[in-house]
């Protein structure tokens, strides 16, 4: 028996989570009947895989790799299309948590496009990636991770829905804390931080070839840790500075209960978790809230909420 | 319960492809071949997360030809020099495969998911069957090794595509058009030697339709039946969802699943996901082949 995952309340906007681990977009989110297994296996929230306005079938394979510091992926946004995709999901918030869309377009447009649809289905929230490091026409590609693009396309499709919209950002920037304040300009309720790193490249030496199908893709698990662990940490202490507050889905390498807390210490409210997946198989979401709650009961912590940002304190201007 | 994926936090396992060098490509019939591998240095191609020693008849690889794709494929034949994967020639990818020349290389990561189990439970195999449509026979031949005496009984649709190995010495076989063997379908010899109260155990792999049947008539007879499923992958690793069928990743959770766990798998014979994710009605032709050609 699956042992009982204990209770870790998160409120992410209004929307209430029995615990901050949430499964990240990307990973399973395919099928309602995915996100229930998903939710069985303990998570406390769920994000789906980002769909755009047409079916895509992705990149050519290889699309997805493992080295021994994480995992490379090169998908390319394949997905069944919003239509496709408003059929397989409608009815979403009858499943036991709450479940997140994830809209992605080539322009304002065509975001606020997708996003009306799908939101039409009973999600919870909304996530917004800005951030894919392999698509062509999308993501940072396509030139959405600069805070004009940002704010544009934040404000897009904030006019689509009256839920929570969570901005998706890259790691790849130079100042990402500009980003989430230009998402917040632009109506965004939250951020999520970070997307997968690089591009990478792994090369195949008898090959003398990359193996990625697309050639480069984004790096996620323990590699990416630290550096997400910095963005939610600079996005936390950019929306202090403007006085701007709002809730950070942290994401990038959380594997562990530890890993968890790390990210709230740096700000994020809650956590999303990918290639842990892979790392420990699919009942890693209840493993990780247990381990949560173990370790704040040894560490004296009350509520993650009393811990969220604890690091900030030790911020300094660069010298 | 525990997942049959889960594993410590420790680190990430890779999963890369290693490339392994083409000893020998046979023509099988009219549209099948298989191609040898020789196999790596283990210690070696294990940092990079293959391991020959792993597989079990079921389990697949995803089998990489540089510049082109990366496809799941099952091993038709494995021993201490070389693996043998049969392909039938169908689109781009299994032409190129039937087209590789001996000294050429393809990449292979695996073996993943959950392959055939229980085997040793049956002694000499004298009471299991082991049955296989077209390629599929394929997959199910690796099992005649620790199933010496297991019937084969091999599903195609004409003679010029019935698939012969070592390991299918004896084989029962049946065409759609009556060009050799028996003309009908393998379900015909199951439904008498269930009756006749012969069979233990029942393994297949072939056409969905055909595994249906299959599966059906052991339900109905109470007699332990294992089906290895085929599905559109991407990752093989249990992370991208492609193969979903009905919250099940086929990928790691099968490709084998049993009669039971197909019970709560209504999409089992009706519906996959295509590249896209899209989903398709399956046609239910016994000898129809469904997949996508790759």
């Amino acid at each position: 028996m699956t042992p009982a995952t204990p209770e870790i309340p998160v409120d992410l906007c209004g929307i209430r989570l029995r615990n901050p681990v949430i499964l990240a977009s990307g990973v399973l989110g395919v099928s309602r009947d995915l996100i229930a297994r998903v939710a069985a296996a303990g998570a406390g929230a769920a994000i789906i895989k980002s769909v755009s306005l047409e079916p895509r079938e992705g990149h050519r394979n290889p699309t997805v790799i493992a080295y021994e510091a994480g995992m490379l992926n090169a998908v390319g946004y394949a997905n069944q299309g919003v239509e496709d995709a408003v059929r397989e999901f409608e009815g979403v918030g009858d499943l036991p948590i709450p479940v997140f869309a994830s809209a992605v377009g080539q322009d304002a447009d065509e975001f606020a496009r997708v996003a009306e649809r799908l939101m039409g289905c009973g999600f919870a929230g909304l996530e917004v990636p800005l951030s894919c490091p392999h698509t062509p026409g999308y993501g940072t590609l396509a030139g959405h991770g600069t805070p004009e693009a940002t704010e544009r396309i934040a404000r897009a499709v904030r006019n689509t829905t009256d839920r929570p919209v969570f901005v998706k950002l890259s790691p790849n920037v130079p100042a990402i804390g500009d980003l989430a304040v230009a998402a917040l300009e632009g109506g965004a309720d939250g951020i999520s931080a970070v997307n997968t790193l690089g591009p990478g490249m792994v090369i195949n030496v008898e090959a003398r070839r990359p193996v990625l199908g697309f050639g480069v893709g984004g790096v996620s698990g323990p590699a990416l840790r630290p550096v997400a662990v910095r963005c939610v940490f600079d996005v936390a202490v950019a929306l202090r500075e403007v006085d701007l507050e709002v809730p950070i889905i942290g994401v990038g390498g959380v594997a562990a209960g530890r890993d968890a807390l790390e990210m709230i210490m740096a700000g994020a409210s809650a956590v999303a978790v990918g290639t842990a997946v892979y790392q420990r198989g699919l009942g890693v979401f209840g493993t990780i809230a247990r381990e949560l709650a173990d370790l704040c009961a040894r560490l004296g912590i009350g509520s993650t909420a009393e811990v969220c940002g604890a690091a900030l304190r030790h911020h300094k201007e660069p010298v | 319960m525990t997942m049959p994926d889960e594993r410590p936090p420790a680190g990430v396992r890779p999963a890369l492809p290693v490339m392994l060098r083409v000893v020998e490509v046979c023509r099988e019939n009219d549209e099948m071949v298989t191609v040898y591998l020789a196999r790596a240095d283990e210690a070696e191609a294990a940092a990079m997360g293959l391991e020959l020693a792993a597989f079990v008849p079921g389990r697949f690889f995803m089998v990489w030809l540089p510049g082109l794709d990366e496809k799941p494929y099952a091993v038709s034949s494995l021993d201490a020099e070389r693996v043998g994967l049969t392909v039938q020639q169908r689109g781009p990818f299994s032409t190129a495969m039937g087209a590789l020349r001996p000294g050429e290389r393809v990449g292979l990561r695996g073996p993943f998911g959950r392959g055939f189990w229980g085997l040793q439970d049956h002694g000499d195999g004298g009471r299991v069957a082991l049955i296989g449509g077209g390629c599929g026979t394929g997959v199910v031949a690796p099992m005649r090794e620790l199933l010496p005496q297991a019937a084969v009984v091999q599903g195609s649709r004409t003679a010029g595509v019935v698939l012969r190995l070592p390991a299918l010495d004896g084989q029962v076989v049946f065409t759609d058009d009556g060009t050799e063997g028996c003309r009908g379908f393998p379900t015909e010899w199951l439904a008498a030697q269930l009756r006749a109260g012969a069979l233990d155990a029942v393994y297949t792999c072939g056409p969905e339709a055909m595994m249906v049947g299959v599966a059906t008539l052991c339900r109905e007879a109470g007699v332990p039946c294992q089906v290895c499923m085929e599905r559109y992958m991407k990752c093989g690793i249990g992370v991208c969802g492609q193969c979903e069928c009905d919250g099940r990743r086929v990928c790691v959770e099968g490709p084998v699943f049993t009669t039971e766990e197909l019970a709560e798998m209504p999409s089992f014979g009706r519906r996959r996901r295509d590249k896209a994710g899209r989903i398709i009605v399956l046609d239910s032709c016994p000898s129809g082949s469904q997949a996508a050609p790759s």
